[in-house]
């Protein structure tokens, strides 16, 4: 039974990941950008539920929109005045580009939001659900649901609408893309908007339960990194399946191991996928 | 390089060799810090400049040479010898790494060389009965007078840098550096011409190592007290990076002047803006990128390169705009 | 006449794709062979099985007198085995004698720098380019980096040298001159396979032909013998040959 408590945990945690990790993966995969932003676009969405909770009551799985927009207003902003214009450069030059933005981001939140840890203390939680010896905290299990629902819905996105297309066109094949007559460079800040915009309503949902502080962004970015690469790049079952597998892998290595340890497990499977298996557990390939 | 710029350099290598003349805490403190970041650049100029391989391993160079030093040092083996032995297990570890990592490209090979770092740091914060963990190392204080110390270190800490520049120079010059250049343009054609480019990368990869870790053992005998997240912080790896594009990455000299420009400004910044000075870093990093893309030193080159364009003979046609 | 180089029973496949299949086929020393074969023939699969770039799944190659099947490309190439690629691969920020510098440094016989610039000198007066040694390689024409490439597979001093569709994108002219250029390089002593799908270069170049059809080896011999094969016009001419023979060639 403690196996199983221990499992639960770790799929909730893991649907979490998935959300945090798919946008920095669709990023990846259609500009061939690491986006080093990732970790603070999520604390950023993370402080927009906690000030939307704390000063207008909005309950953060509702800030969800409002953290999505407001980081895709910004996602799209950068990727159409700064990154767009480095975009085909060498990969030094667009990890040392969005490296810098990175670090104006969280140095802004330090200053703005310091460097305290705060968290949402909600008015009504959900409370838990007993099922034998299984007990399912309410609140985690909703915010994962909201988190794989919107993963789910970014699928929907890139294969039903017409700017999903364009996205999927644009990944498949720049060149013949533009000859289509899609607008690249727009598809492109979109889908960096797209990309922040998951970030943003992730953190919303992981105002609940993790502390927020901007010192957080770095553990956010690796995490990415790991289901990425675990997932295969740019796919975002492989995002969800990458991101479910870290969670459970995370929760049995705290267990097995001890707590403090998960990251670093979560990073030496990174090394060790990366040396035997770069593209992923999926077995697509990437940009080798 | 002719020989006027030989002799040049040679020259502003001297003078600046002579600075502890002037007696100046401060500006002693800021040549070991020259000393310190010029061996960085120089020595990721190899892997990331020559070789064109976005390494972000620095940061565990470093960290790893600081705990060897640091370990040695502590176990009463002498200084000197402690930083040798910071420099062959970085380079060991380097060649290691390489023979794993080096297959990657791009981002790969970028994120599991920052990746390696992140795992040091936590190997280092939990094996408490080696390295004291989170809690960090103490240092022996050194037997001798402020001021002798601090040009003890300064003269080491240069030492190491022009050691750094002469390795670039070298490798420029040799066989090593011209396969380098090829593989950074086009790997696969590089194999076709006959180089051996895994043993070449391993090569670059190992020379980008050694001397950081020397610095990095430095470093902790200079500060006497080093922690992980201070000797593997990942700046310790993007800075080098900044500072060789500053000057100009693949150069000789390029990483040697970035270094410096590099350091007068993170002074200026820090004594000033405090609390905002990562993010001046950061837009200090985002200007490089689109107002100096090649680096200051690529400025001249590039001048030169389009003198040879203007004479264009018959089979070459001309750049486009 | 002993063979340079011989295949026997190579194949190679991927995944599910048997990308060359069973081929056999011995090179003897200073003879021009043409391989060809409608496009997805598996015709450069074999050429970078030969040179290292893949290893073969099955079969063995045998150079001048040794097994070179698993060995590594750069070692391969060090032996005197010279490859042109059918997307031209130049260094693009050197200049077009430091690009061929790098193939005498490396591959070919030369001991430091000074001799390997004037090797590559050599190469670059033999395929015409003397006069712009000096413009880097990115700002040369399509015919001035396919004669790169030349230079910098004549500056390994090769015993062999595999050219990979040399003549796609370029004008009848430029294709005549370059016909003339292969000739010049074969008359060196340099055995030559050639890869090509316009036919009227293969003729009249080659003293045998092979012809490769879904990976594997469905005809050999003289061009005439090659052009009355049944199952070569079969597979291959019989709605090709007229429209390509005029000398037109898409990219392949």
């Amino acid at each position: 039974m403690l196996y199983l408590q221990v499992l639960i945990n770790g799929l909730v945690l893991g649907g979490l990941y998935a959300c945090i990790a798919v946008g920095f993966s669709l990023v990846w995969g259609v500009l061939n950008v690491i986006n080093i932003l990732h970790g603070s676009f999520v604390i950023l969405g993370s402080y927009v539920a906690y000030f939307a909770y704390v000063h207008l009551g909005i309950h953060p799985f509702y800030s969800i929109i409002l953290a999505g927009a407001v980081l895709f207003a910004l996602g799209y902003a950068l990727q159409l005045g700064l990154i767009n214009r480095v975009v085909g450069a060498p990969v030094l030059t667009t990890l040392v580009l969005t490296f810098g933005l990175d670090l104006l981001l969280n140095n802004a939140m330090l200053v703005a939001f310091s460097a305290d840890y705060r968290s949402i203390q909600l008015a009504n939680p959900l409370g838990r659900m007993d099922l034998g010896e299984v007990t399912l905290p309410l609140d985690r299990v909703a915010s994962m649901l909201f988190a794989l629902g919107l993963t789910g819905l970014l699928y929907l996105l890139l294969g039903r609408s017409r700017i999903g297309r364009a996205i999927v066109a644009v990944r498949m094949d720049r060149e013949a893309a533009a000859l289509m007559g899609v607008r690249v460079r727009r598809v492109y800040a979109i889908t960096f908007g797209v990309g922040a915009m998951m970030a943003g309503a992730a953190g919303s949902l992981l105002a609940l339960i993790f502390p927020i502080s901007p010192l957080n962004s770095s553990e956010f970015l690796g995490i990415a990194f790991v289901v990425c690469v675990m997932g295969g790049l740019g796919s975002i079952t492989g995002a969800m399946i990458g991101g479910l597998a870290l969670g459970v892998i995370e929760s049995f290595a705290a267990l097995f191991i001890g707590p403090e340890h998960g990251l670093t497990i979560a990073f030496t499977l990174l090394i060790l996928l990366l040396m035997f298996k770069p593209t992923g557990i999926m077995g697509r390939r990437g940009y080798e | 390089m002719n020989k006027k710029a030989v002799v040049s350099v040679a020259v502003v290598v001297a003078i600046i060799a002579a600075l502890p003349v002037l007696g100046d805490n401060y500006l002693m403190r800021l040549g070991t810090m020259f000393g310190m970041y010029a061996t960085l650049a120089l020595s990721w100029n190899i892997i990331g400049g020559y070789a064109g391989y976005p390494s972000f391993a620095t940061a565990a160079f470093f960290g790893l040479g600081a705990y060897t030093g640091a370990l040695l040092q502590g176990a009463g083996v002498p200084m000197p010898l402690a930083w040798v032995a910071a420099c062959a297990s970085a380079a060991l570890f380097a060649a290691l790494l390489g023979l794993a990592i080096l297959h990657l490209k791009g981002h790969y090979f970028a994120i599991a060389s920052l990746i390696v770092g992140e795992v040091l740091v936590e190997v280092a914060t939990s094996w408490r009965s080696l390295t004291g963990g989170g809690m960090g190392l103490n240092l022996p204080v050194l037997r001798m007078g402020v001021e002798a110390q601090s040009r003890l270190f300064f003269w080491s800490m240069y030492t190491l840098g022009v050691l750094a520049l002469l390795m670039n120079w070298l490798v420029a010059r040799s066989r090593l550096g011209f396969g380098l250049n090829c593989i950074r343009q086009n790997e696969d054609a590089s194999a076709m011409v006959g180089i051996n480019t895994k043993r070449y990368k391993v090569m670059a990869f190992t020379c980008s190592a050694v001397l950081v870790g020397g610095a990095g053992a430095m470093y902790a005998s200079w500060v006497y007290y080093i922690e992980p997240p201070d000797v593997f912080d990942v700046l310790t790896s993007v800075k080098p990076i900044v500072m060789a594009l500053l000057g100009g990455a693949g150069t000789v000299l390029g990483p040697a002047i970035g270094a410096g420009v590099f350091l007068v400004m993170e002074e200026v910044v820090w004594r000033n803006f405090l609390d905002v000075h990562s993010a001046i870093l950061g837009i200090l990093i985002v200007a490089l990128i689109f107002l100096l893309p090649n680096g200051l030193l690529g400025l001249a080159i590039r001048r030169r390169k389009a003198a040879i364009v203007a004479r264009l003979p018959t089979l070459a046609k001309r750049r486009k705009a | 006449m002993s063979d340079l180089l011989t295949l026997e029973g190579v194949s190679r496949r991927f995944g599910g794709l048997l990308a060359v299949d069973n081929v056999d086929l011995s090179v003897g020393r200073g003879e021009i062979v043409g391989l060809i074969g409608p496009n997805g023939a598996g015709k450069t699969t074999l050429v970078n099985v030969i040179t290292g770039v893949y290893r073969p799944s099955a079969g063995t190659i045998t150079y001048d007198g040794r097994r070179i099947d698993g060995m590594k490309t750069f070692r391969i190439s060090r032996m005197g085995v010279a490859r042109t690629f059918q997307t031209v691969q130049p260094f693009p920020a050197m200049t077009a004698r430091e690009n061929v510098m790098a193939p005498a440094t490396f591959a070919g016989k030369s001991q430091g720098i000074a001799e390997a610039r004037e090797r590559a000198e050599e190469a670059l007066e033999f395929v015409g380019l003397g006069d712009a040694r000096d413009a880097l390689a990115s700002e040369l024409t399509l015919a001035g980096r396919k004669r790169l490439e030349l230079a910098k597979s004549l500056a390994m001093e090769p015993k062999v040298l595999l050219l990979d569709e040399v003549n796609a994108g370029l004008n009848s002219t430029e294709i005549d001159e370059a016909l003339d250029l292969i000739r010049k390089v074969a008359d060196s002593g340099v055995t030559i396979i050639i890869i090509e799908h316009l036919m009227k270069v293969v003729m009249s170049l080659c003293s045998r032909i092979v012809v490769l059809h879904h990976g594997g080896k469905i005809a050999e011999g003289t061009p005439d013998e090659v052009r009355n094969d049944r199952s070569v016009i079969e597979a291959y001419l019989g709605n090709r040959y007229a429209s390509r023979s005029a000398g037109e060639a898409s990219d392949g």
